[in-house]
């Protein structure tokens, strides 16, 4: 039995397409997963997907090469969809407009916070400067966070992973904390969440509040923006 | 569809050939968005006149067909970003060695972020709130602050 799989599968481990199927599968998975779970941000489809598929990668003795050589096909869309993130931040122009004098400097204040603190606490912890160069970035929606963690020299897929449980940290903590602090306002809420979570945190805070979910939205564009400008320059300073 | 595909992939190409003539340090993705961006806004601007930009979801033709196409990739974004995740099965030393910094960073940064842009909004929309309105804070309506 175990022969007859092992000649099944080792003309076929080798192919693109496997490796396609076994991704979207385990993507497919994750999302029914996380319905099961009532849409709770612990049941991250992303991160049980990733989960799920490095165990098969790993168990099969299989090389990233050759599994990239498959999942290359949904790694290229990461490009078209940081594009397609230009239309709702046009589409929420009107709201920059009129809130620039507070979203601006809250903005800036939280971009700030999350790129100096993370890569400050690794550093303080004595972690290494690649941990300190992938936590950089992770404030930002993911397709953004790791073409910065590239570019700047951290590793992309740390950078992802960083992305995915730093909004799951918000999404689960966020609102709790704000209340704490006596912030009431939606539309604090909401571009904290998405400054701060991006589209993990904003996902759960749109199920709160309208206002908030326009604002989460802002957040995560202009975040995006404003992390890919500044994360390099900060990292060209820091040799 | 393939339309909107064009633009997509079109504006991250023009992305990508500014960063390489200019030099910039921004990923070539991120100059596409933006300039994505600003040319809805102008398309709109100039449909709507010189005033108050027309809703984009108003509009019809090519407009549309990107705004489906963008929804679409937007809200399935996750499923992207397993293929480079899965390359954390390449660190898992890294992660093994360095647990503490990683979690302690993840979690302090994320909460500190939240925690800053929440409140610098949050002062500066009460600031802005008080003049207009001789009350206190208290008295006004939908203010639980």
């Amino acid at each position: 039995m175990t022969e007859a799989i092992r000649n099944l599968w080792t003309p076929l481990a080798t192919t693109p397409l496997v490796w396609l199927v076994v991704t979207l599968a385990a993507y497919v998975l994750g999302c029914a997963l996380q319905r099961r779970c009532g849409g709770s941000p612990y049941a991250s489809p992303v991160l049980s997907a990733v989960v799920v598929v490095g165990a098969v990668v790993l168990c099969t003795g299989t090389s990233y090469a050759t599994y990239f050589a498959g999942a290359q096909f949904i790694n290229f869309l990461l490009g078209p969809v940081t594009v397609a993130l230009g239309v709702p931040l046009a589409e929420n122009f009107t709201y920059v407009r009129r809130n620039i004098a507070s979203i601006g400097p809250a903005l800036l204040a939280g971009s700030l916070t999350a790129i100096v603190s993370g890569v400050g606490i690794v550093w303080l912890l004595g972690g290494s400067r690649g941990v300190a160069l992938s936590m950089a970035p992770k404030a930002v929606t993911t397709p953004i966070a790791m073409a910065v963690s590239q570019q700047i020299g951290g590793v992309p897929a740390l950078t992802a992973v960083f992305a995915i449980l730093g909004g799951i940290v918000a999404a689960i903590m966020g609102e709790q904390m704000l209340a704490r602090l006596q912030v009431a306002d939606w539309r604090a809420h909401g571009l904290a969440a998405g400054v701060a979570g991006s589209g993990v945190a904003a996902a759960q805070v749109a199920t709160r509040d309208e206002l908030a979910a326009a604002f989460a939205a802002l957040g995560i564009g202009l975040n995006g923006l404003l992390t890919a400008l500044i994360v390099p320059l900060l990292a060209r300073l820091w040799v | 569809m393939p339309t909107a595909l064009l633009i997509l992939v079109g504006f991250q190409l023009a992305g990508e050939l500014a960063r390489e003539a200019f030099g910039l340090p921004v990923p070539g993705p991120v100059i596409g968005m933006f300039l994505l961006a600003a040319a809805l806004l102008i398309r709109a601007r100039a449909a709507g006149g010189a005033a108050a930009p027309v809703p984009l979801r108003a509009r019809q033709g090519p407009t549309t067909s990107l705004r489906i196409a963008a929804q679409m990739l937007i809200s399935n974004m996750g499923l992207l970003f397993v293929p480079a995740g899965v390359g954390i099965v390449a660190e898992l030393g890294m992660l093994q060695k360095e647990w503490l910094p990683i979690a302690a960073g993840i979690v302090g940064s994320t909460l500190l972020s939240i925690a800053v842009t929440g409140l610098v909004m949050h002062w500066i929309l009460r600031a802005a709130h008080r003049p207009k309105h001789d009350a206190p804070v208290e008295a006004l309506p939908g203010r639980a602050s």
